[in-house]
């Protein structure tokens, strides 16, 4: 029983950690229609960004801001190489995702491990310090469910403004922007940096959790994020009232939970990788061969 | 004559002057279509333009619109110099309605989130509420005027709205705010002829009730004579009749449809 606790405990962790990530490619992928890769970069920008910063003693909380934003200045270079120098979506996000590598290694001074150990991250200090030591072992996944939590409202918050509405006409009908007066490059640009801003704050949340950031943490972030939001639209999509936005962390908790599973089942860990690519392939599958619609409306209404 | 001639400029909205364009320059498929082409429309006109396929009518509005580059010329719009603004700049003061029911609209937002976004055109977009509460009961009176029945249904996707719907909301849409030039580009091609009769109803009043200044390029020759207070026929990139007052409302389907084939044999056709 304590071992099958403690799975739930460790699903729902990185489920919460990496739904973060979801929400953020949601607006790339479902919102944008970018299938944006450079995720892989900017996931471990956000660790690397933020083991950079606490290790001078940088207050945690600050870095993950720090992490959110260098995330999304990565986001607006892939933007800029997509929309003003006129790149193909999918090669711009490969362009910014090998930069990415030399610049994570510049902010590790050179090291593929950053480790920070016995540093205050926010699993160790402000709210955390204060939880009590019979159920400390569940800090993570608190702190985890109140950042994807926070991440969600003000990410549904933001749908809703002006610029939100303007973001998803962007990704919806391009000439409608254009027809009231805006630039939707510009809106893509800021679709990706919100994208990969957020994608950085998981990667700057996820290194906290092992307190060291690895620059190798990005490979295969671009194939379960997009899996998460893909499963969980999949899962959930009848639902109406359900957020998208939830969809995708739903979505990354049941990825992460078929992935120990497996494991659990005896899976040799080397497989890990294809078993994500196998999961992914049989979301995308599975969408295919349930939705007849090849478009990917925002809110599901019901047949008419 | 003199005093004519100013109150003429004075009243003059759009103009063309000494248009080039040539696609595909210097390949073996260049097609010259504007050699010195020049159009002048007056404000509170509402031009119908007519011709064959490949007569250079789209590609005019598109040269308007800004999402065609020319060769050279000059294109002015209430005496602005718009030749060298980008499409979406150019938006600002021309509205715009396509064929494609679908280009006019946004299919995964609400009919009521299209509006909103459509009233902010030409205000910031910022971070404030996208759907002005206070502005529902406006959108719903002006829904109803298209006697669709849409103002029940403002929280449905437009996607799920049938094409006569749509093109119906999209015409409203590009009217929500001032413009100086309305552009219709066959915008009732892809109806069926009920819905198509409702939308050309739709734009004669909402373009009397606005006083809007109208270029409408349409395959219908029944709708050109009908509709408008001028008519011009295009073919190979020039305006070959250019009919208005008196003279277009005398002008019966027939007269077109003569000199239509008689172009149409000169080319061999």
């Amino acid at each position: 029983m304590d071992i099958f606790i403690g799975l739930v405990r460790n699903i729902l962790e990185e489920g919460f950690i990496f739904g973060i990530m979801a929400m953020g490619v949601f607006i790339t992928y479902s919102v944008l229609d970018f299938p944006d890769l450079s995720v892989d970069g900017t996931f471990p920008l956000g660790a690397c960004t933020t083991a950079a910063l606490i290790s001078i003693g940088v207050n945690p909380y600050l870095s993950c801001l720090m992490a959110f934003i260098a995330g999304s200045a990565a986001g607006m270079v892939t933007g800029f190489l997509h929309v003003k120098l006129k790149i193909t979506n999918l090669l711009s996000g490969i362009l910014t995702m090998t930069a990415m590598w030399s610049v994570n290694l510049f902010i590790t001074k050179g090291s593929s491990i950053l480790a920070y150990y016995n540093k205050p991250t926010i699993f160790t200090s402000g709210l955390a310090a204060i939880f009590p030591r019979d159920i400390y072992v569940y800090r993570i996944a608190v702190v985890g469910l109140i950042a994807v939590v926070v991440s969600k409202i003000v990410l549904d918050l933001y749908l809703k403004t002006k610029s939100g509405l303007l973001l998803r006409s962007a990704g919806d009908n391009q000439q409608f922007v254009i027809s009231i007066s805006r630039d939707p490059g510009k809106m893509k640009m800021v679709g990706l940096a919100i994208g990969n801003g957020f994608t950085a704050l998981s990667g700057s949340i996820y290194s906290q959790q092992y307190e060291s950031a690895d620059i190798n943490s990005g490979t295969g972030m671009v194939v379960m994020a997009l899996a998460s939001v893909i499963i969980g639209k999949s899962v959930f999509g009848k639902i109406r009232i359900m957020k998208p936005t939830t969809m995708a962390v739903v979505g990354a908790i049941l990825y992460r939970a078929c992935l120990v599973a497996a494991l659990q089942m005896g899976l040799n860990p080397d497989y890990l990788k294809l078993l994500m690519a196998v999961l992914f392939t049989l979301a995308l599958v599975s969408t295919n061969f349930f939705s007849k619609r090849r478009n990917k409306p925002y809110v599901n209404t019901p047949e008419l | 004559m003199s005093t004519l001639r100013n109150c003429k400029e004075i009243s003059e909205l759009v103009s063309m002057e000494h248009i080039y364009k040539t696609f595909n320059k210097g390949s073996v498929n260049q097609v010259v279509l504007f050699t010195d082409f020049n159009l002048s429309i007056d404000k509170g006109e509402f031009v119908s333009v007519v011709g064959s396929n490949g007569s250079g009518k789209t590609t005019m509005l598109n040269i308007l619109s800004g999402f065609t580059d020319i060769d050279s010329g000059r294109i002015t719009l209430d005496q602005r110099d718009i030749g060298k603004m980008k499409e979406y700049q150019r938006a600002k003061y021309i509205g715009r309605v396509f064929q494609d029911p679908s280009t006019g609209t946004c299919p995964a937002l609400t009919i009521l989130e299209n509006m909103a976004l459509a009233d902010n055109k030409n205000k910031p977009f910022g971070l404030t509420r996208g759907v002005n509460k206070k502005r529902i009961d406006e959108y719903r009176t002006q829904l109803e005027r298209l006697k669709l029945g849409l103002e029940d249904k403002i929280n449905l996707q437009v996607g799920s709205l049938s094409g006569g719907q749509r093109q119906a909301l999209a015409l409203l849409i590009s009217t929500m705010t001032p413009i100086d030039l309305l552009i219709l580009d066959e915008h009732t091609a892809a109806l069926d002829p009920r819905s198509s009769e409702t939308v050309m109803e739709l734009t004669q009043q909402l373009v009397s009730k606005k006083n809007l200044t109208t270029l409408m390029v349409t395959h219908n020759l029944k709708y050109a004579v009908q509709y408008g207070e001028r008519l011009i026929m295009m073919h190979k990139g020039d305006c070959v009749v250019d009919v208005k007052g008196e003279e277009k409302k005398h002008l019966e389907v027939n007269d077109l449809l003569k000199v239509f084939n008689e172009i149409s044999i000169e080319c061999g056709n």
